[in-house]
């Protein structure tokens, strides 16, 4: 759908105004750096006035020569100024700026807009992007700084000089190593990946079983019985903790690699019932009548019909029980013992205790094996979409 | 059906097995460097003699309450535990600590001296094997000292903003702070806990700390002053001396030690009620092995605090990796010690609810 809009330069006194605003902006945080925050706003903003009024003026026609330029003179500023990171920095903002004021001046950022739009609702349709990126700027930030931090070759959560030098010396492999060397840490590993699979899978089981049944109507106090099953969710976890912690030692599941299991399968059954539950209210009940019909027993029925139907639903409750087992540390600490020492357990002391940045380099890897687990589901999701989309119903 | 008794057979097998192996034991500690020394001098060579095997836990910063929940429900999980002097007291009272009489229980030293003698007035409490002798004190940044003045050295440049502009740490209880503020109020040493007693002594403290509030953050855990002085967030800090040890000497950070006013505190094991027979004489064989002469002075060459026998001192040697002395880098070394603070276990377990309060009370201001 392109809209033909018309394109038109805009005047000096529109352009060069909204780009000393930004200049002024970015100023803000390179003045702060410096250590004068009003320098560098006002510096910022007089210095973008200039460069827009001379690219978008006198260089109106050769724009790539005219970004090109400002790229590389805004990295050799930055380079003189702070070195490697600085450069980078400065070809970055050389970068946005070159395609900022051309943006601006030829008139283009309409291009893509339908043409009756008012200039109030223009700007509140960028407004409302530059809000949603603020926003997920916002969300993702404290995950990527862990990143860098993690290569620290020092054992401290600084971003040292080095570091900001990009001096190889500043980083290192060191914590990673420590990571797959350390008994503590692979004890730790070991225990969060033989705990969290059986606890899903009791989830997964019992949470099945009991979304199915509750979805029968016959099925009395249904609704109480539901409260019940999911107020693992809704009540503190400490108090769950707690009560575990007594109830489990009395009969002798305390410090256990079962108890820490059931502990972690109560947890994750919610999960299931709620997906499932979800699943099952698009589920055709005379499927399984038409099985029945045809001399299937319910065993059957439900692992032929309606299981290949609700498992979408299935396993997003399996991946919720997993995670909650993986990343859940409150429980563990009342239920397990020493012996199953999980890796959020081994991350909660280490935080505490030493502020190692080995903590860093796990958060890393989790985050990237979170990423590369959501993904495969969601391709899997795609394909099979795609692959009912083919055959008819 | 078949699915309930199988979890049932399982859930019976792991249950005994737990009970069964004796031949482990689960010993409680602080985490972090501390419990790497203990493994190093302690658990590592006990297990090589005895085949025992020693899993960790490092929960000493909850002992009491975890204890206090463990009995409460009648599964005593742990065997040994290190605690702080002030936590002993407590456990003991409470009767959650075994009293332990130590000529029985523990080695003589090599010359024969008892090991009660040995320890000497280290043992504050029946139930409580001292350790080690650790000390809260400060650390500054060598580079943020302004030109032309002299480093920090003395208790009250900590309250000196003028002559040492930066920010400060402190630990967020009224433990040492109140102590550091009356010594800097003018206060001599020896009346500091008899000012204290007195509602115009707590306001004086209080109204030293307040000189110097805006200027101080706040710590809970022994790392976070480390993590400050090395970001270069605080001009100086307090903390365990141990921990600005490996500050300075294993990370080499910019960091000086200020030794004045330090404040010594004690460490040491207590063995927990409620454990079975052979558990107890297991916990009592581990605590012989692990607190005599040799072995005290073994854990000094991985971490700079001073071994609690007299007899251990002058068999401190190098440190393991590093190879430098560690005699000049215990907190009982005469250099060190040329101005410290005895920590008044008694006052403070009968004064600590009541200042805790007004404590808080005031950092909410």
């Amino acid at each position: 759908m392109a809209a033909l809009t018309p394109v038109k330069p805009t005047p000096a006194s529109f352009y060069v105004p909204v780009v000393a605003a930004a200049g002024g902006f970015a100023g803000i945080f390179v003045g702060t750096a410096q250590g004068a925050t009003l320098l560098g706003l006002v510096a910022g903003a007089a210095l973008l006035a200039g460069i827009a009024l001379l690219l978008a003026g006198a260089l109106s026609e050769k724009e790539k020569a005219g970004r090109w330029g400002l790229f590389v003179l805004m990295a050799l500023a930055g380079f003189t100024l702070g070195g490697l990171m600085g450069g980078i920095i400065g070809a970055l903002f050389g970068w946005f700026f070159g395609w900022f004021i051309y943006w601006l001046s030829t008139g283009r950022y309409r291009q893509k807009l339908v043409p009756y739009l008012t200039p109030g609702q223009v700007l509140w349709h960028y407004t409302f992007r530059v809000i949603c990126g603020a926003i997920f700027v916002f969300l993702i930030t404290p995950i990527i700084v862990v990143m860098p931090l993690s290569f620290n070759a020092q054992d401290f959560f600084t971003f040292t000089p080095e570091m900001l030098r990009l001096d190889p010396d500043g980083f290192s492999m060191k914590h990673y190593d420590d990571f797959f060397t350390n008994s503590d840490w692979q004890n730790a590993l070991w225990n969060s990946l033989t705990i969290a699979p059986m606890a899903t899978l009791l989830s997964v089981t019992f949470g099945t079983l009991a979304a199915i049944g509750l979805s029968q109507p016959h099925v009395p106090y249904r609704q109480a019985i539901m409260a019940i099953l999911i107020s693992p969710m809704i009540v503190p976890l400490i108090i769950s903790a707690a009560g575990m912690y007594f109830f489990y030692s009395r009969i002798g599941l305390q410090g256990t690699y079962i108890g820490v299991v059931l502990a972690h399968a109560a947890l994750g059954i919610p999960f299931v019932i709620i997906t499932v539950t979800a699943t099952l209210v698009g589920f055709d009940r005379s499927l399984t009548r038409a099985a029945a019909n045809m001399g299937a027993n319910p065993t059957t029925t439900f692992f032929r019909i309606q299981m290949p139907l609700i498992l979408p639903g299935v396993i997003s409750g399996g991946l919720f029980a997993f995670i909650t087992s993986f990343d859940e540390v409150v429980v563990v600490l009342f239920v397990g013992s020493a012996g199953q020492k999980t890796l959020p357990w081994q991350m909660f002391t280490g935080l505490r205790e030493q502020i190692s940045p080995t903590i860093l380099a796990v958060a890393t890897i989790l985050v990237a094996l979170s990423i590369l687990l959501l993904a495969t589901v969601e391709i899997l999701r795609r394909r099979s979409e795609r692959l009912r989309g083919m055959t008819p119903a | 059906m078949k699915l309930t008794t199988a979890l049932l057979a399982t859930s019976a097998l792991v249950v005994s097995a737990g009970v069964a192996s004796a031949q482990s034991m689960t010993i409680v500690s602080w985490g972090g460097a501390y419990s790497a020394s203990q493994k190093n001098a302690y658990h590592d060579p006990y297990s090589e003699k005895t085949g025992v095997e020693i899993i960790n836990d490092d929960s000493s910063a909850e002992a009491v309450a975890k204890l206090r929940a463990m009995n409460e429900a009648g599964n005593v999980t742990w065997d040994v535990v290190d605690v702080v002097g002030a936590d002993a007291i407590r456990l003991c009272d409470e009767g959650l600590a075994m009293e332990i009489d130590h000529d029985e229980v523990l080695a003589a030293a090599p010359d024969g001296t008892s090991a009660s003698d040995d320890f000497g007035d280290l043992i504050v409490s029946d139930c409580f094997v001292p350790q080690i002798v650790y000390s809260t004190t400060f650390g500054y940044r060598t580079d943020m000292v302004p030109a032309g003045v002299e480093a920090p050295n003395d208790i009250c440049d900590v309250f000196d903003l003028e002559t040492y502009p930066g920010k400060r740490a402190l630990e967020k209880r009224p433990i040492n702070n109140m102590e550091w503020a009356l010594l800097c109020s003018g206060v001599a040493k020896e009346d500091v806990y008899d000012v204290l007693e007195t509602e115009d002594g707590i306001a004086m403290a209080l109204a030293k700390l307040d000189t110097i509030k805006d200027q101080t953050i706040w710590w809970s855990a022994g790392a976070d002053t480390p993590q400050l002085l090395a970001d270069g967030e605080i001009f100086m800090g307090s903390t365990y001396n141990g921990r600005l040890f490996s500050l300075i000497e294993e990370q080499g950070q910019p960091v000086g030690m200020m030794w004045d006013a330090q404040v010594f505190d004690l460490d040491g094991w207590i063995v927990p009620t409620g454990l079975s027979e052979e558990r107890t004489k297991q916990a009592m064989d581990y605590l012989f092995f692990a607190t005599d002469t040799q072995r005290l002075a073994d854990q000094a060459k991985y971490i700079s605090y001073g071994p609690a026998r007299a007899s251990s001192a002058p068999l401190v040697g190098k440190h393991a990796s590093l190879g430098i002395d560690m005699a000049p880098h215990m907190p009982t070394d005469p250099a060190n010690a040329a101005n410290t603070f005895l920590f008044n276990y008694e006052w403070w377990a009968d004064y600590r609810d009541d200042l805790d309060a007004k404590f808080q009370a005031w950092l909410a201001q």
